[in-house]
């Protein structure tokens, strides 16, 4: 049960953003990750190494089929990889049990996946009864998640996921995904079929959100706008592999490859267009 | 006793078994065919080979599927007799259960596996990626999910197979198919249609609670989950009560699916009750049947025709005259299976081939011999059996008889086909009032292709020496004359001021006078 020392350790260092580039204290760690399927001839992914500090926040970036799902689906072990390692706190991932690991970290995915005939304060209080929490632990638990993801309790624990609006889902599925007290968060475009402002709003409480419970998070998105406004680092990908890692900063000014370039270019483009458009408005 | 007020006395005991058998046999059906359509959705040979199986057994007639339960479990039985040490009954419940058990499954397999592969995707993922195992992730998310299409398949089975239980009457199983055969075997339709009605009035009831708890499984309301389970215990329950009143050992009375057996049926069980002796029915089962059944014990007590048993049973061909023929047979089936021949009744009910009179007689047809000649431009009509049986195959062989049409009916129909013209020929019952009625020519027999029918009472091995149903036999034997029993043939079969068999036992009972 060695593994259990991941839930709810209180972690002392959180990094600023930026400042995230340091190996020291590393939480998730990915070594030679490849991903091959029977069917298909060229692998998914080829061969992917980096590492993801404690606290910090990792944008993972490409087109579709680059392979980030993939990656991000092998770390929670929905997807067994074919070879590589991949170390939580040092500790091998792929030794342990896929149920007890997926228990220990939060997962949203694009469309929420809520339980449909269960309450929301049921759907949130799936995994902590899954673990094995007193019901009055995971009552309480409910409520100041809810809270957390502000909705409010009285309102909304007793609703079935289709009396609520897209992003109230999506609110759901996040607080399900924090429901037992997990340090490392996988998200897979999970507001990516909202609405650009409910997103927005989504993203920027998720970004506090991480900052208070001082979470690690792994983030999928084809969206350079909101990988720019919410990542530590942004790592880029490309035909499976990995094809640029680090801050905003360092891969608007050192791009390693015109593809980098452009994918960065993109809402540099439209911020200018914006501002013109902006200025010429009476 | 009217027709009415007889089924209705009867209701009790069909319904409690009819219902025993529907219930048992779809919670045996739901235990098989649930988990086999969870694995089924993991494994694409199994759904295959489940749905296909399922599917073949429907397109079995359902009546043929019931029937053919009894030769499997009757082989199955000889064969852990001789190797165990131990039988079963293979008549009655266990092949009715078995064959309902069957037919119920395709419902639930194909509902079950079609809600389960039909679960939306990103909840299976969102199930793995909480944390649930395989098993958590079905009984937590995917059955819950699928529940109300899995009760519509369930509905669809208890229909279907409240619908078919009908069927296991023939088979020596009781239920609310009682009145049906016995009722369209005495053209009594008051009968039928309280065994029609009431079969279907039963499926009703239950497919309409059973959809509440559908409805209740789709709106997640418990209370009216709640409200169907408690009707379903409250039908059953009350259906079933019957059943636990206190029952006595008692001696079963076979009967074959036509009129004189029914009213014979009916004189031993007043003889039984007048002393003091309890019986159960087994109404309506087929000729083979109902002498294997004898054999091994699933009944106590039936009259049977000596033709029958040694051209059937004995295999023999030769007629060496009645008297010889009952006593061989006598000590044939002591000998060959325990059973015990009480005697002769002290009437014949023999194959007899009938003709209109008149038509006969333009022909100048007066035996089998003279209907050689005619028999490729004549239709002749038959019960279910007599086609299929030795004493045809040597009437055939005996006269050269070749047909021009060949058709079977139903017994009772067979006479309106005759004297409807839909046939020339009919191979009728000598004891059958019908054939003084409608004046009908029987043709002679010059050849003595066929065996004498004395009407014979036969007790089974575990009764042979039991004193008390002897005694109160015995006063049956030779007490029957042919006349007396073609009028209470005929007080039945007839179409005007038809009589049940229940009232022709006690007109019958009345003239043996004792």
């Amino acid at each position: 049960m060695r593994g259990f020392t991941l839930i709810g350790r209180a972690r002392a260092s959180t990094r600023g953003r930026g400042d995230a580039s340091c190996e020291d204290g590393a939480v998730i760690e990915l070594q030679g990750l490849s991903k091959a399927y029977a069917n298909s001839p060229a692998p998914v992914v080829r061969r992917l190494s980096f590492t993801v500090a404690d606290g910090e926040f990792l944008v993972l970036v490409g087109e579709s089929g680059s392979g980030k799902t993939t990656t991000l689906n092998m770390i929670n072990r929905l997807v067994e990889p074919s070879e590589g390692v991949i170390r939580v706190d040092g500790e091998d991932v792929l030794a342990l049990d896929a149920v007890t690991l997926r228990r220990r970290m939060g997962y949203v995915f694009q469309g929420a996946g809520l339980f449909p005939h269960m309450t929301v304060a049921e759907n949130i209080a799936v995994t902590p009864r899954l673990l094995g929490w007193p019901r009055a632990q995971s009552e309480a638990r409910v409520d100041e998640l809810l809270e957390l993801v502000r909705l409010a309790p009285g309102a909304y624990r007793g609703r079935l996921p289709r009396e609520l609006s897209g992003g109230q889902q999506q609110r759901v599925a996040l607080a399900r995904a924090l429901a037992a007290r997990p340090k490392i968060m996988l998200m897979d475009e999970p507001f990516g079929a909202l609405d650009p402002l409910i997103r927005d709003d989504l993203a920027e409480d998720y970004r506090q959100i991480h900052e208070r419970l001082k979470l690690t998070t792994i983030f999928v998105t084809h969206d350079m706008t909101e990988a720019m406004l919410l990542g530590d680092r942004i790592a880029v990908m490309r035909d499976g592999t990995l094809v640029q890692i680090g801050t905003p900063n360092e891969l608007l000014g050192a791009p390693a490859d015109d593809f980098v370039k452009a994918l960065f270019d993109t809402p540099r483009k439209r911020a200018r267009r914006l501002a013109q458009v902006l200025q010429a408005a009476p | 006793m009217n027709s009415f007020d007889e089924a209705w006395s009867n209701l009790p005991d069909f319904l409690s078994w009819h219902v025993l058998l529907s219930v048992s046999a779809l919670a045996l059906g739901l235990l098989i065919s649930l988990p086999l359509a969870v694995l089924a959705t993991r494994n694409r040979v199994l759904r295959g080979g489940a749905l296909t199986f399922a599917s073949l057994i429907q397109t079995i007639p359902s009546l043929a599927l019931l029937a053919l339960f009894y030769p499997v479990l009757l082989a199955l039985s000889h064969f852990t007799q001789a190797r165990l040490g131990f039988g079963f009954r293979a008549l009655g419940f266990l092949p009715a259960l078995l064959a309902l058990t069957l037919y119920s499954m395709l419902p639930v397999l194909r509902n079950t596996i079609t809600a389960l592969a039909g679960i939306d995707p990103a909840i299976k993922m969102a199930a793995r990626g909480v944390g649930m195992t395989r098993s958590q992730a079905l009984v937590l998310v995917e059955l819950p999910l699928a529940a109300p299409i899995i009760m519509a398949g369930i509905r669809t089975a208890a229909v279907w197979v409240i619908g078919t239980a009908t069927l296991a009457t023939p088979i020596g199983q009781t239920s609310l198919g009682n009145y049906i055969f016995t009722g369209l075997q005495t053209e009594n339709y008051v009968f039928v249609l309280f065994g029609v009605v009431s079969a279907a009035g039963l499926a009703i009831l239950v497919d309409r609670l059973l959809a509440l708890s559908e409805d209740g499984l789709a709106r997640r309301s418990r209370g009216r989950v709640a409200a169907s389970l408690a009707g379903l215990a409250l039908v059953i329950g009350a259906s079933l009560y019957p059943m636990f009143a206190p029952a006595e050992r008692s001696v079963v009375i076979g009967t074959k699916s036509f009129d004189e057996q029914y009213i014979l049926g009916n004189v031993i069980a007043d003889r039984l009750h007048a002393a003091g002796i309890a019986t159960t029915r087994r109404d309506g089962l087929g000729s083979t049947v109902i002498f294997r059944a004898l054999a091994a014990g699933d009944l106590d007590v039936y009259v049977d025709y000596s033709g029958t048993i040694w051209a059937n049973e004995m295999k023999r061909a030769d007629s060496p005259g009645r008297a010889a023929v009952l006593a061989e047979m006598a000590g044939w089936m002591k000998q060959t299976y325990g059973i015990r021949m009480v005697g002769g009744l002290g009437f014949e009910n023999a194959y007899a081939f009938v003709m209109p009179r008149a038509k006969a007689d333009a022909l100048h047809i007066a035996t089998l011999a003279d209907l050689a000649a005619y028999a490729p431009r004549l239709r002749i009509g038959g019960d279910f059996e007599i086609f299929s049986r030795p004493e045809w195959r040597a009437v055939q062989a005996a006269y050269g008889l070749k047909f021009g049409v060949q058709r079977q009916y139903q017994a009772n129909l067979m006479y309106n086909a005759l004297t409807g013209g839909d046939v020339d020929v009919i191979s009728a019952f000598s004891s059958d009032g019908r054939i003084a009625q409608y004046d009908l020519k029987v043709l002679g027999d010059p050849k003595g292709a066929l065996p004498p029918y004395d009407a014979i009472l036969l007790v089974s091995p575990a009764h042979a020496n039991d004193d008390a149903l002897l005694t109160a036999l015995k006063p049956l034997v030779g007490a029957i004359d042919l006349k007396t029993m073609q009028q209470a043939n005929l007080t039945v079969d007839r179409p005007d001021d038809k009589q049940s068999p229940a009232q022709a036992a006690r007109w019958l009972e009345s003239k043996i006078g004792r």
